[in-house]
């Protein structure tokens, strides 16, 4: 194919070639590729632009940890992903990817001339540069910064795909499954301990995939690799989830991880699912997540074709591609020397081994001398050239003075560098476990756990393979024994060719006292050495505000590969040590993770609960239109053919104040009180005297908060001495409910009383108006409904149709009304019942607008629309409700604060706009005057506005300052039309009397 | 006695893994242990004393809800007979009785894939060691409250109050487009 790719070995299917395009240009690679492993097999090295100053990126890394390589892949207008690492998008056929952040192309990139004017964009330039003058804030800065800020473009179209979610439970749960993993998942299995396996890769083995050399019990790695996942998988006690990530460590053991299902495939089917959240609780949690190599600071290490030893190494011995063929080899640590000998055995030419180091370790020096690699020692790395691929590296020497000098210009088409590797402590650390330094290989490794959590193998700084086979065995054992299960420790014996890993974070040396410009340390971010000391020199000393100030590490890759050179460039410039500098906190998620995935199942029809009562069909079948009130779909009115709300409104009120109405009050929270001390409780919770209330008897409740605010309202009725159905508002059901448990087990758990709710035992049907008696008493046996012995607030239980009823006469219309509560799978046969008996009479269905207008017209208030949570009972006109001489109820003591009775406070009051035809703006201000100046003083607001038909004009319900003694005052809305103005008045406007209720 | 004819529950769509249960008589009982031993001899069963767990015989069972609080279910037939006889043994002991029977109504989950459907939305460890045949609680599935009793290896009765049936029906439903069809 060409002469990047070997002639054989790697993991990669050669008999099934894939085709696909990047940036248009169409290209071809194998079945096991990634898009960066197919991409360096078609010698492409540049993959994207640099976030800030928009220079050239190729690809640094083969795995999660990669900065640079971010990718759009494109399946249609709905199915595009920004921001994809290239080296973990796996290749399909058919894969559409794309380059970012630049324009109008990848090779030629306008925005690149800030990477000519970098020297204006210091660290902090937005704290700094964007402050004069001040009016071009609005008019220039903030567009273009909003212009150029973020990555990634989304796609256009609705997400089509489906997404899952699951909650899961084991007694371990195992992140990584590398060596170490693998090996304490077989641990942890054989003991019985359910076990959960995951990883992110779609294969399991980690780093042994890219270790042809290494044997485990005889077998090559890989292929023992392949056993063990198929004598997990045949374990009833095993899940195994490839493509999985674990992003986030929770409180508890609690581990969020996303599955990946279809990203991999050609073509996924419509609507198929693709990808799944699995909440994990784990009794112990081994983490086993390995570790990531450091790169290199030195000037122009982020030229395309500067990569990672270990990410030569893998696309070498995985992906069966060599990443250059002329290749300078930078070593901070002996792990560089295995990619040099694997390439140079691959038949690449490795011109030059720059050893930084005073010495290698010896096995590396040995291995190096047999293979006649060209070693330097004390080397360092002065400059790289190349426009969009590197061709030549600079190199220098240290002398034993510490005086840096040139030495050579090497040509070259790769740059291999290892600085060591840095355990991966994403998860341990968002766990809020403590890391410990580890002095002899410069690295953080997991100390003190906040929870049940084990670390194994490379991520805590065990690496080499027997040994993390070893420590990965013994840690499963460990973690089964914690949760209660004991087996035996499994060993396994494994040879490899390897080096050491240790290496020393922070820049190379350079010449002269200031740091180079394009040493970079945080290439996703463009984070400098510069940077860094820029930081320090303006005196940031904390690492946390250094992190913030240079936004190091606070790029998506959460300084995979940046965070400890950061702190090691940091530590130098202060002269301490990096224990002492500190480390700043990891973030989940531990890679990206979609929307798609926390959304789940919610979207659509089930983005929420839909709650809808017994005649919620019938409503529909008649042409309601329904309005959300909480969860609930309440029919909101009833339009005829040609009517619109404004007319169906009028219609359905003029039903209810001359004839007949029928409404469905079903939603109204219902809790009944039962027990000896249900009249204690009672007593003590509501502003009412209940001693007075007689059983078959009801009465309009106000409920407060302790601070003396009203918090509910709903009519109460003594169903019996000992029990009292209660009802709330439709919003505050379940708080009320939960105010009154919370009082009862903390306050008073002495009381004999108990609650439950039966808001949805009953259906409540609403009869309302002059007619309603007639309406319904064919149907009702068992009450008399007759004035005399059915006055008004009075309940009783009967039968309707041959259903339970418990009746209710009561009113929030101010017209004869009764309130059928019949037990909810009869509502709908009772509704249709009434409604039929009511046809004679012209019984008029009737939505939430009318009943609004109706108990507008009454002056009735809603809690949550005259109040708002600062209006005490007296504000809204209802002190009469209190009943004063008991000696107590919860908010009695806050409506004896002085301020709680203070002259002035706004009061319930009624609006007549001087204009009849004119419907004032809920929320719109009362001014005294329109003639001042703004700000104008406001007194007041309307809170309920409506035209009522009854009355022939429009009516306001407003909260007003001092506004009883207000009453017959012109006061002034003023509306971006010109002020309207309005007459105060008492707040009841229809039948001040109450005659009507009482018919 | 009221005319069943007239009943209308929120309509379940069945299928092999999903039924939506008859109606029953439901009572929330309430009260101080010192009413349980009453109680279960005017049940006709006793009430379990012992947290989220069910007892039952035929046409009788209580849940244990809390401390103070059980699900008593029986046929729908007994509702006025049950509520006469509570009224009479325990005219004397403090407790709450009300009627739920319409509050909410019960699906049954059976089959191999019963406990895999409900970890969907259900955050609790359904492995049978940890949720045995027998064992109910008031739990939530996604975002409604459920009473989940596991009646037998492969099979969960779910009580949902009835304006959220149809939401956790359609949830299930969704959930099982993940099984291999």
């Amino acid at each position: 194919m060409n002469s990047w790719r070997t002639d054989g070995g790697g993991r990669i299917d050669r008999t099934r070639a894939l085709s696909f395009s990047f940036d248009g240009r169409r290209f071809t690679g194998f079945e096991g590729d990634t898009l960066a492993s197919a991409l360096l097999a078609n010698g492409v090295h540049l993959l994207g632009r640099s976030f800030k100053y928009h220079r050239p990126r190729g690809i640094l890394g083969a795995g999660s940890e990669e900065p640079n390589a971010l990718v759009r892949v494109v399946r249609d207008h709905s199915r595009a992903t920004p921001n994809l690492r290239a080296t973990q998008v796996e290749l399909y056929d058919g894969l559409v990817a794309e380059s970012q952040n630049r324009w109008p192309s990848l090779g030629f990139d306008l925005s690149a001339v800030n990477d000519i004017l970098s020297p204006l964009f210091p660290a902090g330039f937005y704290y700094k540069t964007f402050m004069w003058p001040r009016r071009a804030w609005h008019a220039f800065y903030e567009p273009r910064i909003r212009a150029a800020a973020g990555l990634g473009r989304a796609p256009e179209g609705p997400d089509p795909d489906r997404y899952a979610q699951r909650f899961a439970h084991c007694d371990v749960l195992i992140v990584g499954a590398g060596a170490a993993g693998l090996a304490a998942a077989l641990a942890a299995a054989a003991s019985g301990a359910r076990v959960i396996l995951c990883d992110e890769q779609p294969e399991f083995g980690g780093s042994l995939l890219a270790e042809p050399s290494a044997r485990i019990e005889g077998m090559p790695a890989a292929d023992w690799v392949a056993a063990q996942r198929s004598a997990l998988a045949a374990r009833p006690n095993v899940t195994l989830l490839a493509r999985t990530t674990a992003f986030g460590y929770f409180p508890h053991n609690l581990i969020g991880l996303s599955e990946r299902l279809t990203d991999h495939a050609a073509a996924p089917s419509a609507g198929s699912l693709r990808e799944r959240l699995w909440q994990v609780r784990a009794r112990e949690v081994v983490l086993a997540t390995g570790a990531i190599e450091r790169p290199l600071v030195f000037p122009g290490n982020d030229r395309p074709g500067v990569m990672l030893a270990s990410a030569g190494r893998t696309y070498l011995n995985r992906y069966g591609v060599r990443v250059g063929s002329r290749i300078v080899v930078v070593a901070g640590s002996d792990a560089a020397y295995a990619a040099a000998l694997d390439l140079k055995a691959a038949g690449a030419e490795i011109v030059a081994l720059a050893d930084v180091r005073s010495a290698a370790g010896e096995a590396a020096t040995a291995a190096a001398r047999e293979a006649s690699l060209p070693v330097s020692l004390r080397a360092t790395v002065l400059g790289t050239s190349g426009r969009l691929r590197v061709s030549s590296v600079r190199l220098g020497t240290v002398t034993s003075g510490g005086a840096v000098e040139e030495s050579s210009s090497v040509a070259c088409d790769a740059v291999l560098m290892s600085g060591g590797y840095t355990p991966t402590v994403h998860l341990f650390s968002q766990s809020r476990g403590t890391l410990s330094w580890n002095a002899e290989r410069n690295v953080f490794v997991p100390g003190k756990p906040a929870e049940r959590t084990h670390a194994a193998g490379a991520c805590r700084g065990i690496d080499a393979l027997a040994a993390a086979l070893a420590d990965g065995a013994a840690v499963g054992s460990v973690a089964a024994a914690a949760a209660g299960f004991q087996g035996s420790t499994p060993a396994f014996e494994a040879s490899a060719v390897e080096f050491g890993s240790a290496g020393a974070p922070g820049a190379l040396a350079q010449p002269g006292p200031t740091p180079p410009a394009k040493a970079f340390v945080d290439f996703q971010n463009d984070v400098t050495t510069k940077d860094l000391a820029l930081a320090a020199r303006e005196g940031f000393r904390s690492i946390e505000h250094i992190k913030r100030y240079t936004t190091t590490g606070m790029a998506t890759d959460q300084g995979k590969t940046s965070g400890m050179n950061a702190l090691g460039v940091v530590a130098d410039g202060f002269e301490r040590s990096i224990p002492e500098v500190g480390l700043t906190t990891f973030r989940m998620p531990f890679t990206p993770v979609t929307f798609g995935v926390f959304a789940g199942y919610a979207r659509c029809d089930l983005f929420d609960p839909v709650r809808t009562t017994p005649t919620h069909d019938w409503a529909r079948g008649h042409g309601a239109v329904f309005e959300d009130v909480g969860l609930w779909k309440r029919a909101r009115y009833f339009p005829k053919t040609g009517e619109d709300m404004h007319a169906a409104v009028a219609r359905e009120c003029r039903a209810v104040r001359t004839g007949c109405g029928l409404f469905d009050a079903s939603t109204l929270g219902k809790i009944e009180v039962v027990g000896p001390d249900a009249v204690t409780f009672m007593n003590r919770l509501y502003v009412n005297n209940w001693s007075t209330l007689a059983v078959g008897k009801s009465r309009y409740g106000i409920l407060l908060r302790d601070d003396g605010f009203v918090y509910d309202d709903g009519v109460v009725a003594r169903l019996a001495e000992d029990r009292f159905h209660v009802t709330t508002t439709t919003g505050g059901a379940a708080r009320v409910l939960g105010m009154m448990e919370d009082y009862l087990q903390t306050e008073w758990p002495d009381l004999k009383v108990w609650l439950t709710s039966t808001t949805e035992q009953w259906a409540v049907i609403a009869v309302q108006g002059p007619r309603a008696r007639e309406v319904i008493s064919p149907l009702v046996s068992d009450i008399d409904l007759s004035p005399g012995a059915m006055p008004h607030m009075s309940v009783g239980w009967g039968k309707i149709c041959g259903a339970p009823l418990l009746l209710f006469r009561v009113s929030f219309t101010g017209e004869l009304g009764f309130e059928l509560n019949v037990p909810a799978d009869y509502g709908r046969a009772v509704w249709e019942a009434v409604y039929s008996a009511g046809r004679s009479r012209d019984i008029t269905p009737y939505g939430t607008e009318a009943m609004h207008v109706l108990r507008a017209e009454k002056g009735y208030i809603i809690v949550g629309q005259e109040t708002d949570g600062t209006a005490t009972p007296d504000d809204v006109g209802l002190s009469w409700a209190i009943g004063k001489a008991k000696p107590d109820f919860v908010g009695k003591r806050s409506l004896e604060r002085p301020a709680m009775k203070a002259p002035g406070r706004k009061q319930l009051v009624g609006l007549l706009t001087e204009d009849p035809t004119v419907v004032l703006d809920e929320g719109a201000q009362l001014v005294e005057s329109a003639r001042q100046k703004v700000p104008m003083r406001m007194i007041g607001h309307v809170t309920s506005s409506y035209a009522s038909a009854a009355l022939g004009r429009s009516i306001a319900l407003a909260m007003l300052a001092g506004g009883r003694a207000r009453i017959g005052e012109t006061l002034y809305v003023p509306m971006p039309g010109g002020d309207i103005a309005v007459k105060v008045t008492a707040p009841v406007f229809y039948d001040p009397e109450g005659v009507r209720l009482n018919g | 006695m009221a005319n069943p004819g007239l009943r209308q529950a929120p309509p379940v769509e069945s299928s092999s893994w999903l039924r939506l249960l008859p109606p029953a008589t439901r009572f929330v009982f309430r009260g101080p242990a010192a009413a349980h031993a009453a109680a279960g001899t005017v049940f006709g069963l006793r009430l379990p004393t012992t947290p989220c767990r069910a007892s039952m015989r035929p046409a009788r069972a209580a849940l244990w809800l809390g401390p103070d609080e059980h699900l008593l279910m029986a046929p729908a037939e007994d509702l006025g007979a049950l509520r006469s006889a509570f009224a009479s043994g325990l005219r004397d002991i403090p407790h709450s009785l009300v009627d739920v029977s319409h509050r909410q109504g019960a699906l049954e989950l059976r089959g191999p894939d019963a406990a895999w459907l409900l970890t969907a939305g259900c955050p609790l460890d359904l492995d049978p060691a940890a949720f045995p045949v027998g064992m109910c609680t008031r739990t939530v599935f996604a975002k409604t409250e459920i009473v989940l009793w596991r009646t037998a290896a492969e099979a969960f009765h779910v009580e949902v109050w009835r304006s959220f049936t149809a939401y956790l029906v359609g949830m299930l439903q969704e959930v099982a487009r993940e099984l291999p069809q």
